[in-house]
């Protein structure tokens, strides 16, 4: 398969465009034929198996799986399951209300809300296909690491007093869910992938024409140099976020929410510290 | 008359999915009577903790995404 795009690759640098062998332009052109393809499909590969993973798990099951686990089991069972389950910003209220009224304890509910935004697919996808599994898994693994131990700090604190009491008083009505057939998954896995797929394309293609021409014109010998750092800026830019930060004080008091960006902010220094160190 | 509500809590895609609730309700030229529900307890009510939501008649069609103006046009329609 590799193979074959390689080939390809060759076949429009050399044939079809008729560039000379060696040169900047050609190891540009050959790179940005050969990474775009492989990138897109590996995103659209990837993102289409998580759809269908993601159309068993829904926040109504999370919350029953979780609900009954002590800590530890809990935090690890709710972080893996927050990997597939994303959610935009102003869903973490509802679900933050769905969980903490069932009955799960506060702590395992952070690992849910951290490991869900925090561990995307498409992150994962990205770096799979332009650094490797290794990095791809330590993206993944170090997210889990740092959703757990939040959420069993944020539980050992015992921190119920700064929810916000309304929270307690709410009711999360119980919704049937309808049972969807293998045919409605394939589906929705489908439009999914599209979907996502054809919006961050723009942007895939634009890091591998910066990578390519950087690639032609001044091979870097050292691409993992800095990636520790990019990597917790990633990490911090989308577990950090200030909206989220100012939808989650309606339901919890101030000095929770400090120490939940507190933990985080901790969690992705060291986390930039522990790549650099690892990759360096 | 379709009674539609677009649950969600003002973010950017609750007012996508509103938006593109208007643009299928015209297309159709249907009467209709859409509903913002902003309220927590509300949406707590509906049992949705995926935002954004969309019920027609009491029934809970989409939650957690925004739906494009074909999607809902063909829900508003009857379809699935």
């Amino acid at each position: 398969m590799q193979d074959l795009l390689a080939q390809f690759a060759d076949w429009v640098t050399y044939a079809d465009l008729g560039l000379v062998q060696g040169s900047p332009l050609a190891s540009s052109v050959n790179f940005f034929v050969y990474d775009s393809i492989k990138v897109t499909v590996m995103l659209a590969v990837i993102v289409f198996l998580v759809a269908i993973v993601r159309s068993y798990i829904t926040p109504q099951k999370v919350k029953k799986w979780v609900a009954g686990r002590t800590e530890g089991i809990g935090n690890v069972l709710a972080a893996i399951l927050g990997i597939p389950t994303p959610f935009c910003s102003c869903s973490a209220v509802p679900l933050f209300i769905g969980f903490v009224e069932s009955g799960v304890p506060l702590g395992i509910t952070f690992s849910f809300l951290i490991a869900s935004p925090l561990i995307n697919e498409v992150a994962a996808a990205m770096l799979l296909a332009m650094f490797g599994w290794q990095i791809a898994t330590l993206y993944i693994v170090s997210g889990l690491i740092i959703a757990i131990i939040a959420g069993i700090i944020i539980g050992r604190l015992h921190l119920e007093n700064e929810v916000e009491e309304f929270v307690y008083k709410c009711k999360l009505h119980d919704l049937a869910e309808k049972a969807m057939s293998w045919r409605d998954r394939l589906i929705f896995a489908k439009n999914e992938s599209r979907d996502i797929t054809l919006k961050v394309l723009p942007y895939i293609l634009l890091g591998i024409g910066i990578g390519a021409v950087i690639h032609g014109y001044a091979p870097l010998t050292s691409k993992g140099m800095a990636m520790g750092t990019a990597l917790a800026f990633m990490m911090a830019v989308i577990g950090l976020s200030l909206p989220e930060m100012i939808i989650l004080r309606k339901v919890i008091k101030i000095k929770l929410l400090v120490i939940f960006a507190g933990i985080l902010f901790i969690s992705f220094t060291l986390t930039g510290y522990l790549f650099n160190a690892v990759l360096g | 008359m379709v009674r539609i509500e677009v649950l969600g809590m003002g973010c950017e895609n609750c007012r996508r999915l509103m938006s593109n609730v208007e643009a299928a309700v015209g297309q159709l030229g249907i009467v209709a009577e859409i509903k913002k529900v902003e309220d927590n307890a509300a949406i707590m009510e509906r049992g949705v903790m995926l935002l954004p939501g969309l019920i027609v008649d009491g029934e809970l069609k989409v939650s957690g995404r925004v739906a494009d103006v074909p999607e809902i046009k063909q829900i508003l329609s009857g379809g699935t």
